[in-house]
This record gives C-alpha cells, sequence and structure tokens, in this order.
C-alpha cells in the first residue's frame, strides 16, 4: 500500500501548500516543499540494494476493477533510476528554487502546486506498469508543464510556449493511448509484463506496427524529437528551476523511458530499430547544428538537450539491434543500451547544473543574451567553475562523466556497421559519421556556452544588473551536480553496478536475467581503439571550428525563415485553426443566442420526429383512454386561452397575470387528475412565482418599441409549430402503445410494507428516491446562492497587465 | 382525456418556444414558465389518468393513479421555481449592468475579452 501510495504523496502535499503559502509568509514556502522530495529520495534509496541484484517489487491499488485498471507501482531497474532521478533532481531543484524565486514578489504557491502535480504524475509515469494509468500520468506531465511553462502568465511569450509544447505533447500523448489501446486488444491485458511475455505472438497482429508507430508518436513528441522538438526551445520561457527540472533531466526524459520500457516489446520489427535509431540521429545532429544559432543561453541550452535527447534515443534504438543477433551479451552489440542509461544519468547531472548556471547568470546580470554578457569569470568563479566543468562534460572532455559516455555511445554507433540485417550494411556506416559530426558541433556549442559567457571583455553598460556572485543558496545545487559530475568520472563502475546495469536487464530482458550478466567494465582508458582517434578528431576540429566561428556563423542566416518548422506551426496554428477555420465557424456562430436557440430547437424536432417516422414508431389509438370530462375540457379552454393571451398580450403586466393563470389552471389540473400534493405545491409556487415576476417587472423596462407587440413571425412560428406537434406525437404514441407494465406497481406494493408510509408519492420522493430530492434541494440551494452573488456582485473593469502582441 | 391533453401539452410547449424565440428578456423567461407548464402537464399525461383515486392508501381502495410522474413533476415544479428565480434576478442584474434587455444589443462584440 505505502510503495502506491508514495506516487501520490507530492500531490497530496500540494493540498497544504497554500495554507503555507498564506498563513506563513516570513518563510519561504520552498522549505516546507523540500521535504516532501527529501522524503521520497531516501524512501527509493532504500530499494537500491534489492533492485540492483536484480529483484522487482511491485504493488497494485484496483482503480476500474471490470475494467482492468488499476494503479500500480512497478519498481524495476529502470524505473527506480528514473524515480531516483526525479526526486534527487527533484530536490535539488527546489532548494535552487527558494533562492531563485523572491518570497515577496512571487506566486510561490501556484509554483510549488504545480511542481508537485508534476512529481506525482512523472513517478505515475516510471512506476505505472498498467498502461492506462501510465496514459493518465503522461497527461498530468503535459498539463503541469503547460502551466509551469506558463507561470508568468502576464508575459505574452510564455503563453505561447505553454501552449506549443501543450499542443504538441497532449496531440502525442493521443496517439500514444491509440496504440496503447492497439497493443492491449492484441494481448488482451493492459499489464505492459505481461505484454512482454508475449511479444513474439504480438509481432504477427496486422495493427503491430501501427501501434508501434503511435507510441513512437507519443514518445517523440514528449522527448523533443526531429520534428517535434520545437515547442522545447520556446518551454524556456518557464523559470529556469523549471527549465532544468521539466525541460532537462525528467519530463523529456519520458519518451526515452517509454521507448526503453517497450524495446522487449518492439524490438523485433526492423521499423522500430530504423526510427528510433533513425530519427535519434537525425535529431542529435539538427539539435547541435542549430544550437550554434542561438543567443540566448537557456536557447542553446534547449538545442543542446534536444541533441542529447536524440543522442539516447539513437543509442536505444541501436540497442534493439542486439534482439537480432546470436549470443549479443558477449558482442560489441551490448554497449548501446548500456551506454544509453548511462548517459542518461550523466545528462542529468551536468546538464541541470548548466541550466543552474544559466539561470544565475540571468539572476545576477538581468540579461540571458550571449552577445551582451563576456567576462563573468572574475566576478562569478564559482559559478565559472561549474560551468566549465558542466560543459566540458557535455563536450565529452575528460576527467568528466560525459567522456566516458559519449566515448561509449561511439562504440555502439561503430557497431551498427558490423550488423548486417535490414539494409544495414548499406546505411549502417553513415551512422558512425553522422555521429562524430554531431559530437563535434556538440564540442563547438559547449565551449560557446561556457567562453562567450564567462571569459572576455566585461560590457558592464549592456548588463541590466550590476553583476555580482550568485547567493551561496542558490550555488549548492549546482555544486553538488558538478561534483557528481566529477565523481562519477573516478567511480564509473559503482554507479553502474548499482542503476545502470539493472536498467539495461530491463530494457534487453531477451538478452540478460540479472544484472550480474552484464559484462561490461567502463574504464577510461581503452588504449588505441577507434573511439580514442575519434575523440581526438572531435577535440581538434572542434576548437578550431570553435575559434573561427565568428566567420562562418553566418551559415545559419542563410536559410530563410520562412521554411523552418516554427513556421509550419505557426501557420497551422494562425493561419489554418486560427483564420481559416475561424471563418467558417463564424459563419453559423454569430453570438447571437436566438440563433443557437433556433439551430436547437429545429434539430430537435427533426431528430425526434425523424427517429418516430424511421422507427415506425407512431401508434395511436383510443384504447385505455379515460373518458373526456367536462371540467377537464373547460380547463383545457381556460389554458388555450390563457396562453394566447400570454404570447401576444401588449403590456408585460397582461402577460404576467396570463401566466399566472395558465399556472394555476394546471394546478387545477393537478386536482382533477387525482393529484392533491401536486395541486398544493404548484398553487403555492405559482403564487410566488408571480410575485417575483411582478418585482421583475417593477424593475425591468417595457417591451421595446420595436417589440410592443409580439409581431408575427413566419420563421419562429414556423419551428414552434414543429416543436409543439412534436411534443403532440410523442405524447399520442406514448399514450397509445405501452410495452411493459409502469414500474410503479412496485411502490404501491411495497409502499407500506417497506417505507411504513401512506402517501405513495411522499414516500418516494423522502425514501425510495431520497437522493434525487437531496439533489434538488441541492439546486435550489445552487439558485439561492447565485441569486445572492448576483444581487451583490458589482462589474469593476479590473486593469488589465497583460501584454498582447 | 389523454388525447386532448396531448393536444394541450404541444400547444403549450409551441407558445413557449415562440416566446423564447424572441427578443425581450423579459419574453423568454415568461416562455421557461410556459415551458415548464408544459413539461409537468406531458409527464402526467404520459401515465395515463387511469385509476380514480388519489395515490394515498386508504382503507377499501385498490386502484390508484400512477404515483410515479406525480413525484417526478413535484421535483420539476421545484426546480423549475429556481430557475425562474434565477433567470429574473439575472434579467434584473443584466438591465442593471447593460441598461437593455434585448438579446440582440447584448451580444458582445467582436475581440471581446
Amino acid at each position: 500500500m505505502l510503495q502506491v501510495l508514495c506516487l501520490f504523496v507530492p500531490l497530496i502535499a500540494a493540498l497544504f501548500i497554500p495554507f503555507f503559502f498564506k498563513k506563513i509568509r516570513n518563510v519561504h514556502t520552498g522549505w516546507f516543499v523540500l521535504i516532501v522530495p527529501l522524503l521520497l529520495v531516501i524512501y527509493y534509496s532504500t530499494y537500491i540494494p534489492s533492485i540492483s541484484k536484480g529483484g522487482t517489487v511491485i504493488e497494485q491499488l484496483p482503480w476500474i476493477p471490470s475494467l482492468g485498471i488499476s494503479f500500480v507501482s512497478y519498481l524495476d531497474g529502470l524505473s527506480l533510476l528514473f524515480s531516483l532521478l526525479i526526486t534527487g533532481i527533484g530536490s535539488l531543484v527546489v532548494l535552487y528554487s527558494i533562492f531563485y524565486l523572491d518570497r515577496k514578489k512571487e506566486q510561490l504557491h501556484n509554483f510549488y502546486i504545480y511542481l508537485l502535480i508534476f512529481m506525482s504524475a512523472m513517478l505515475g509515469v516510471v512506476q505505472s506498469d498498467n498502461m492506462i494509468t501510465l496514459y493518465l500520468f503522461w497527461e498530468l506531465t503535459s498539463i503541469s508543464s503547460f502551466l509551469l511553462i506558463g507561470y508568468w502568465f502576464n508575459r505574452d511569450k510564455s503563453r505561447f510556449g505553454a501552449l506549443k509544447s501543450m499542443m504538441i505533447t497532449v496531440a502525442g500523448g493521443m496517439m500514444m493511448l491509440g496504440g496503447f489501446v492497439l497493443l492491449s486488444m492484441m494481448g488482451g491485458t493492459f499489464s505492459i509484463r505481461d505484454l512482454i511475455e508475449q511479444a513474439p505472438q504480438l509481432a504477427t497482429n496486422d495493427t503491430f506496427v501501427i501501434a508501434l508507430v503511435l507510441i513512437l508518436l507519443g514518445a517523440f513528441t514528449k522527448s523533443a524529437q526531429f520534428p517535434f522538438y520545437i515547442w522545447l526551445p520556446d518551454a524556456m520561457e518557464a523559470p529556469t528551476p523549471v527549465s532544468a527540472y521539466l525541460h532537462s533531466a525528467t519530463m523529456v526524459k519520458a519518451g526515452i523511458y517509454l521507448v526503453a520500457r517497450f524495446t522487449p516489446i518492439f524490438a523485433l520489427s526492423e521499423i522500430w530499430i530504423w526510427l528510433v535509431a533513425g530519427i535519434g540521429l537525425l535529431t542529435l545532429f539538427w539539435g547541435s547544428f542549430f544550437a550554434l544559432k542561438q543567443t540566448d543561453l537557456k536557447g542553446i541550452l534547449a538545442y543542446s538537450t534536444v541533441s542529447q535527447l536524440g543522442l539516447i534515443m539513437s543509442l536505444l534504438g541501436v540497442g534493439a539491434i542486439a534482439y537480432h543477433v546470436d549470443g549479443a551479451a558477449d558482442t560489441v552489440f551490448k554497449y548501446a543500451a548500456f551506454a544509453a542509461i548511462f548517459h542518461l544519468i550523466n545528462h542529468a547531472t551536468f546538464k541541470g547544473s548548466l541550466f543552474m548556471i544559466a539561470g544565475i547568470v540571468d539572476h545576477e546580470t538581468g540579461t540571458r543574451d550571449i552577445r551582451k554578457l563576456g567576462g563573468l569569470m572574475s566576478l562569478m568563479p564559482v559559478s565559472f567553475t561549474v560551468a566549465l566543468i558542466g560543459s566540458f562534460s557535455m563536450a565529452g572532455l575528460p576527467p568528466f562523466n560525459g567522456f566516458l559516455s559519449k566515448e561509449m555511445f561511439l562504440t555502439g554507433m561503430l557497431s551498427v556497421s558490423e550488423f548486417d540485417l535490414f539494409n544495414f550494411a548499406t546505411w549502417g556506416p553513415l551512422f558512425p559519421i553522422i555521429a562524430w559530426v554531431a559530437s563535434v558541433f556538440t564540442f563547438i556549442y559547449s565551449f560557446y556556452f561556457v567562453f562567450k559567457t564567462f571569459t572576455g571583455k566585461l560590457n558592464k553598460e549592456a548588463l541590466p544588473k550590476k553583476p555580482h556572485e550568485a547567493p551561496i543558496g542558490m550555488l549548492i545545487s549546482p555544486v553538488i551536480l558538478a561534483s557528481l559530475v566529477v565523481a562519477i568520472f573516478f567511480i564509473p563502475n559503482v554507479i553502474t553496478d548499482l542503476f545502470v546495469k539493472p536498467a539495461v536487464v530491463a530494457i534487453q530482458p531477451f538478452l540478460y536475467t540479472s544484472p550480474n550478466d552484464v559484462h561490461i567494465h567502463v574504464s577510461a582508458w581503452h588504449g588505441p581503439t577507434p573511439e580514442l582517434f575519434m575523440t581526438i578528431g572531435i577535440i581538434v576540429l572542434g576548437l578550431l571550428l570553435f575559434f573561427t566561428l565568428s566567420k562562418w556563423q553566418k551559415v545559419y542566416n542563410v536559410l530563410p525563415e520562412r521554411f523552418t518548422i516554427n513556421r509550419l506551426y505557426d501557420y497551422t496554428m494562425n493561419e489554418l485553426l486560427g483564420s481559416w477555420m475561424t471563418r467558417v465557424s463564424g459563419l453559423y456562430m454569430t453570438g447571437s443566442i436566438r440563433k443557437y436557440l433556433v439551430y436547437m430547437f429545429t434539430a430537435i424536432p427533426v431528430i425526434v420526429i425523424g427517429t418516430l417516422i424511421f422507427k415506425n414508431a407512431f401508434a395511436f389509438s383510443f384504447n385505455g383512454a379515460s373518458p373526456v370530462n367536462l371540467y377537464g375540457v373547460i380547463l383545457v379552454a381556460v389554458l388555450v386561452i390563457g396562453t394566447i393571451t400570454t404570447v401576444f398580450a401588449k403590456s408585460r403586466i397582461t402577460s404576467i397575470v396570463a401566466l399566472g393563470a395558465v399556472g394555476y389552471t394546471v394546478s387545477l389540473f393537478f386536482v382533477i387528475f387525482n393529484a392533491p400534493d401536486l395541486a398544493l405545491t404548484q398553487l403555492v409556487i405559482e403564487t410566488i412565482s408571480v410575485a417575483l415576476f411582478l418585482m421583475a417587472f417593477y424593475h425591468l423596462p417595457r417591451f421595446s418599441k420595436a417589440e410592443e407587440r409580439t409581431r408575427f413571425k413566419l420563421g419562429r412560428a414556423f419551428v414552434s409549430i414543429a416543436i409543439g406537434a412534436m411534443v403532440t406525437l410523442v405524447a399520442l404514441s406514448s399514450h397509445s402503445q405501452k410495452f411493459i407494465a409502469s414500474i410503479s406497481e412496485y411502490y404501491k406494493e411495497t409502499v407500506y410494507s417497506e417505507a411504513g408510509g401512506g402517501n405513495i408519492v411522499n414516500v418516494i420522493l423522502v425514501d425510495y428516491r431520497g437522493f434525487d430530492t437531496l439533489f434538488e434541494i441541492a439546486v435550489l440551494a445552487i439558485a439561492g446562492i447565485s441569486i445572492y452573488a448576483m444581487i451583490k456582485l458589482r462589474l469593476s473593469r479590473k486593469e488589465k497587465n497583460y501584454e498582447n502582441k | 382525456m389523454e388525447i386532448v391533453m396531448a393536444f394541450a401539452c404541444g400547444f403549450l410547449f409551441m407558445s413557449a418556444v415562440y416566446l423564447i424565440l424572441s427578443k425581450s428578456l423579459l419574453r423568454i423567461i415568461i416562455g421557461t414558465g410556459l415551458l415548464s407548464h408544459g413539461a409537468h402537464l406531458l409527464i402526467l399525461t404520459m401515465g395515463g389518468f387511469g385509476g380514480s383515486n388519489p395515490p394515498v392508501l386508504a382503507d377499501g381502495v385498490t386502484e390508484y393513479v400512477d404515483p410515479l410522474p406525480q413525484a417526478l413533476i413535484l421535483t420539476a415544479i421545484v426546480i423549475s421555481f429556481g430557475v425562474t428565480a434565477f433567470f429574473l434576478v439575472l434579467a434584473y442584474r443584466a438591465y442593471q449592468e447593460l441598461k437593455t434587455d434585448d438579446m440582440t444589443q447584448m451580444k458582445g462584440s467582436e475581440n471581446h475579452e
């Protein structure tokens, strides 16, 4: 129970945040929030010993048992690693945010509630074994990401970025749901573990490939793969702690997680390998290439994240190749999946620290524009050191962890050229070449990021603030991450034994049965291997291009803005949906409520009378009709006269009085039709209604001159006659054919024995259908409260502080 | 009698819709009032008027009127009253704020916030 409940701990904690924010103003709300991820990271750490030996733990909480939907917390190597990342980086980010967000100026309760919602959602994504709840949490991450990107909602760009990320990731999520449903139809279960066991049979289905593509679309949109990556740079409008957390360390890795999790099912498909490896590689190159075009510090990091996600993705694709090689556990093909997970950890450490440094620079200088920055090294020595460590690790230099995983990445890519199935013999050699070129660009933008910011000439006039080193609290988190970057380089095998190997077993169950089977030893020095020469080549060419950057950076201006993917998105949103679709709906959505009512009142009789005709349901007979009585006829006559008067009355008062007459006639009807309770109620209510109408009459204007008398309108009359005819037809048919006896017999028989009452109508209301009455009272209460609110409401024109372009 | 009532209900609905489609807010509210009367009578009619006694247990009586439609109508009367009251206050406040009760003028302009 505890294990599943832990998923919801952040969500529950979020409920208390407004209280902490409102009541305890002198303490930064972040301190209370910090407890949550800290406790969770300790809790999940207790699982490390057993799971690093290959154990798994599962706990279920049934939600909709009849549909096989339950909340599941399944911890194996892969999900534990992600859970630790989410809570661990989460703690550091919360700590950082305490110093980044001002206690007095910011809406902290909003921020932390969104952040905690995200934490729950993300834990749910990586621990759910049930695909439906996985989808649920998946979308919740999109929503919380939307809220966090739009945190400064009065900025135009924030709202734009929030919407963009939402549109793209939720669209992908829907695709993924389709894939899940297809998979569950094939396998007859929502459980991913059960599906993995029947993977070979699943592949024989016709819809297998469709499910594969749909699920990949979900993963690619979330993990910002080409061409969906465009939302990530715009998501940088979020506060920097959010960028460090969601948009580099955790949420964007949900797609990676999904691909890793589903590898055992889809690995035997050629399309899977091509799509994951190919798109990943393309994204890797694309992101690294365009990172150099950026002038915003966070923009550079965004493109770099896109590129690094592509790197991990391509490794996972190549990792699936191992499925098709006999005895792959002892060949060169074993490295790819291992490298993917290893790099995922390393990326979280160095990119997290770099984002925090970008935030610090922004915070202390007032700008993130790299053209204005420079020479901060002497002013911000600690930040500079952290940035240097992070960037060098990202560039793949020793002695930092990025070097180890980058080498292994090259090994993985080189292995592709040895694979000869699925046309890889022809195209395989391209993989290491593209990987190498992308690595060169990675090297350049890493240097670009750190040296353009911290070295060179300090231009104090261009900076909005006087630069100085960040407060100590803000530096703690990036320093911790940077020390991890160094530490992992020196003790890589401790990390891989604890975290990477168990995760690899989860990705490649077809190769290994326990983490001990994974025979990979990470070391910094392999001797003169091709990887080493490739790295040296990267450094030489990278340095050369970095120093000549100003000469060739103009290349980026050659590609006209018109042909970018962003333009395509803008076109779709503004032109296609925004303008064209608005015009189409504008044809019938005029804003006139009368028109809408006409649509509805036309549609209802068309549908009902149409159904009567097509189903041959109309019937008419006098059988069972009670005899016409005199009083009834007289009342009908009064009713008709009253109604006509109501409709055509010249003045309001006549109209209201006539309406009252109709109401009293109705209550007389109740008398002659043996409904004393109704008659009483109707009498009372009608009296109050007339009084109310007369009060309104006192305040409301006369019927306007144009409508002094309701003039006869043909269109309106036609619609009303159709409605009237429909009602009459339905009433006649329902009277003329009674297929089943009234269920009232039950009430009549049991009213005394079961409910001990004599007045059947009253007993039904308060006993048999007690809930109906309860809700009826609720409706009255709501109406009462609304009336009170409306009377008190005074519309004041609020000042708008939105910047709209 | 049911047949006659069926036509009476149809007539009430027809008049109500005709009023609801007019411009003046007050007329629209009066229309909803008529509509609820029509609906109540319709439910009663569809249940049939058979049985000569009100649905209250009494010695020696075996034939009661169908009680279920009456229970439904009782709920409906109260709710329709709540809705009417709400509408009236809405109209009153809308008139105070907007100085009109003409539906065509109340419709917002393009690009309203």
